[in-house]
């Protein structure tokens, strides 16, 4: 029983409350930009990693030279766990800036849209989405948000200098990339390289291990949703069978638990390690702090058992929405900014700002010739039809905990199969808190 | 700094305070109503976040719409992975600082009460670190206990010591937290050891040192009992801020790596971060009922001794 009734705080507690957000919202990171008089203010809140930031600050200035009435400011808020509760709170307190960059997919989910966004299904940009993005961003029929930013690839970056002077080729089954990690190490190089100082990052092994699962099981996702397979099964547990057999076997870096990715891209860049476990956006810091080494690097699917299903993951990209909370003239401008951004003129504005990690969403856009080699790997799989989404975008069903649980595994604190049977119950406050069935 | 605390009734217990006469309840000469504004600010900013929270921690909430499930919450959090690893490691964290700063602490007040050179100046070196943030300090001290890079390992490299992996140690990462909490909190007891030595009438040093007492005597048998008050704050002080300790190992290892140096306030706060409002609520529900149930008994048994002695 689920009572739909809000919960109305008395009047007065509910100004005060107000007023501590309001002042503490002022205080919020806002980057300057202040009013000139005149035209329309739009405030834009996004996460403060360097992609996020450099092209949220590329689109504004762009669409302020189309619309000089019209301003953009540009606010930053924390990423990870911490960036979701002040999304959280912010949208429910009635706070939120009046456009905002959020993940699509199982986040998205949690933000309860029907109640706290305004449905975009309407406006003329939306028949030129990428039909695989449309359902991460959509409750029932409507739609909510914009693609901002690229897709991305989750999977093993890997140093090409160190696969020619080895003589490896590209591993399609996961016993081919252990038999190059066994050639890697006998030549002094680290074969796989973690920073488990930025947590997130030692999910990869079993978030990136999904096109796999997907393949042996293509109805996975539906069925996780539902209650009915678990992690601790086969054959989602390989993915942490597989993060336990690098550690077991020395395979990591030996700074692993105490670096974070930017030290850990370098490395790979300056061939100290051969493979990366990693989402490609972080290839767009590469190109900006060692340009020389980019195109050193390469792509791949993260191998599973079967050559023939083989494939990456790909992650969609943030969608750009406008909270209930933005009305009349803010409105206006918010849906002008919002179509602006989902145009192929936007995601041109967004290539200059920051390299594209990815493929973008939008029909009819097309990536710079000069995108890092890896990028074109990445883009190579989304032609063949080789990728699968991550399962955050098709179940809204994610544990908070995940990535702890993994430090542990990648560490050798945990067994997989106990890491695994762990992430399940995790999950199941998560199904809970949304209210799925089959998870009692 | 104004350690040079002369009240001794400040510390000690007001058993020679004049004994009032039974008298007649005078009526206040205020009115009532001046009690309103702190009243209304107690109870909007205390009294009903507190009992709201006890009905939160009955719903699955999710700050817009809740639903009432019982006792689920409770359960839930009791099943929690973590929290064994967290609670112990609370009783743990909490045992290791309040022992080390009631130990140096005190051990720094005989020496800062002792006749030394630039008292006045070492007095305030050892309070400095109470004034930082604690952010400001877990950060600085994360990037000392860098495993390779951090002064620390550089320093002991120097000497030929190979130093531990400090914070990404699951075996050591606990301990790490608690040592800088130490270097960072012992100042303020430090403080209130000094207030209760300085307090001890000078009689009792002059007639045992007339009676030959050795420097360790006059310790065990004048300083100890008679700095019995500052020590029982010291503790309880402690103990609850190492019970409720949260900032300084969410800034150092965010309860990492992985679940190890987990405490109860960071298993919370994880459940708040996720979005599992109800959840976390119920959890500092436990963290009040825990935190009541160690201090108090241990308060009423510090404050009784005070009184027999």
């Amino acid at each position: 029983m689920r009572f739909a009734n809000r919960w109305r705080p008395v009047p007065l507690l509910a100004a005060m409350v107000a007023c501590i957000l309001a002042l503490s919202a002022c205080s919020a990171g806002s980057l300057g930009s202040s009013d000139e008089g005149g035209g329309t203010t739009l405030s834009f809140l996004v996460d403060n990693d360097q992609s996020s930031l450099k092209i949220a600050e590329g689109l504004g200035a762009a669409f302020e030279a189309k619309n000089p009435d019209i301003n953009v400011e540009v606010q930053t808020r924390p990423g990870g766990s911490e960036g979701d509760n002040i999304v959280k709170t912010r949208l429910s307190t009635g706070e939120m800036t009046d456009v905002f960059l959020y993940n699509s997919g199982s986040l998205f989910q949690a933000i309860n849209p029907q109640q706290n966004l305004v449905p975009l299904t309407s406006e003329a940009w939306a028949n030129q989405l990428e039909e695989v993005f449309k359902p991460t961003v959509s409750v029932g029929n409507e739609l909510y948000g914009a693609p901002i930013q690229s897709a991305m690839g989750g999977g093993i970056l890997y140093n090409k200098k160190v696969y020619e002077r080895l003589g490896l080729q590209v591993p399609k089954t996961w016993a081919e990339f252990m038999a190059n990690n066994a050639k890697v190490k006998a030549a002094g190089i680290d074969p796989v390289i973690q920073s488990y100082q930025d947590t997130w990052t030692s999910q990869l092994f079993v978030l990136a291990d999904y096109h796999n699962v997907a393949a042996a099981d293509p109805q996975w996702a539906e069925k996780y949703t539902a209650g009915q397979v678990k992690y601790a099964q086969e054959p989602a547990v390989k993915g942490f069978q597989r993060l336990e057999e690098v550690n077991k076997a020395g395979y990591s870096n030996k700074d692993y638990r105490s670096i974070k990715f930017e030290a850990g891209i370098k490395d790979l860049a300056a061939g100290k390690g051969a493979h990366f476990n990693i989402l490609s956006i972080v290839l767009g810091d590469l190109a900006a702090a060692d340009p020389e080494h980019i195109n050193d690097i390469g792509f791949f699917g993260q191998p599973g058992d079967d050559a023939a299903k083989h494939g990456a993951t790909i992650w969609m990209p943030p969608g750009l929405y406008i909270p209930k909370s933005t009305e009349g003239a803010q409105l206006e401008a918010a849906k002008k900014f919002v179509a602006f951004v989902a145009s192929v003129e936007g995601t041109e504005t967004q290539a200059k700002a920051f390299p594209p990690a990815g493929p973008y969403m939008i029909k009819g856009s097309k990536l710079p010739d000069d995108v890092p080699a890896a990028v074109k790997d990445l883009v190579a799989y989304v032609e063949q039809g080789n990728v699968t989404n991550a399962l955050e975008f098709s179940s809204p069903v994610k544990g908070p905990a995940l990535e702890q649980i993994t430090v542990e595994v990648g560490s050798g604190l945990r067994s997989a199969e106990d890491g695994a049977a762990l992430y399940d119950q995790d999950v199941k406050k998560q199904a809970q808190q949304l209210g799925l069935k089959g998870w009692e | 700094m104004s350690t040079e605390v002369k009240a001794p009734e400040a510390v000690r217990p007001a058993v020679s305070a004049p004994v009032q006469p039974a008298q007649k309840k005078k009526k206040s000469p205020y009115p009532y109503w001046f009690y309103l504004p702190a009243a209304v600010i107690f109870g909007v900013f205390f009294v009903v976040p507190t009992f709201s929270s006890f009905f939160f921690s009955l719903t699955r909430w999710d700050l817009s719409t809740w639903e009432f499930i019982g006792l689920d919450n409770f359960i839930q959090f009791f099943q929690e992975p973590a929290l064994i690893t967290g609670l112990r490691n609370t009783l743990i964290y909490a045992v290791i600082t309040c022992t080390l700063k009631v130990v140096l602490g005190m051990l720094l007040a005989l020496l800062l009460t002792s006749q030394i050179l630039a008292r006045g100046f070492l007095r305030s070196v050892v309070f400095f670190p109470v004034l930082v943030s604690t952010i400001g300090v877990g950060l600085t001290f994360q990037v000392l206990m860098d495993p390779p890079n951090g002064l620390i390992n550089q320093a002991l490299g120097v000497i030929g010591i190979e130093g531990p992996a400090w914070l990404v140690d699951p075996k050591t990462a606990l301990l790490s937290v608690a040592l800088t909490d130490v270097w960072q909190g012992v100042g303020l007891a430090t403080v209130i050891f000094i207030a209760g030595i300085v307090s001890i009438p000078r009689e009792y040093f002059e007639a045992a040192a007339s009676d030959g007492a050795s420097a360790f005597q006059r310790f065990w048998r004048i300083v100890l009992p008679l700095s019995r008050p500052a020590i029982s704050t010291v503790i309880i002080l402690a103990l609850i801020g190492g019970l409720r300790s949260f900032d300084l190992i969410w800034a150092m290892t965010r309860g990492g790596p992985g679940f190890t140096s987990d405490v109860i306030a960071s298993v919370i706060y994880k459940q708040y971060q996720a979005g599992f409002y109800g959840l976390s609520t119920a959890g500092n529900v436990v963290l009040f009922l825990l935190v009541t149930a160690i201090v108090f008994p241990l308060f009423r048994f510090l404050t009784r001794r005070e009184v027999n002695l």
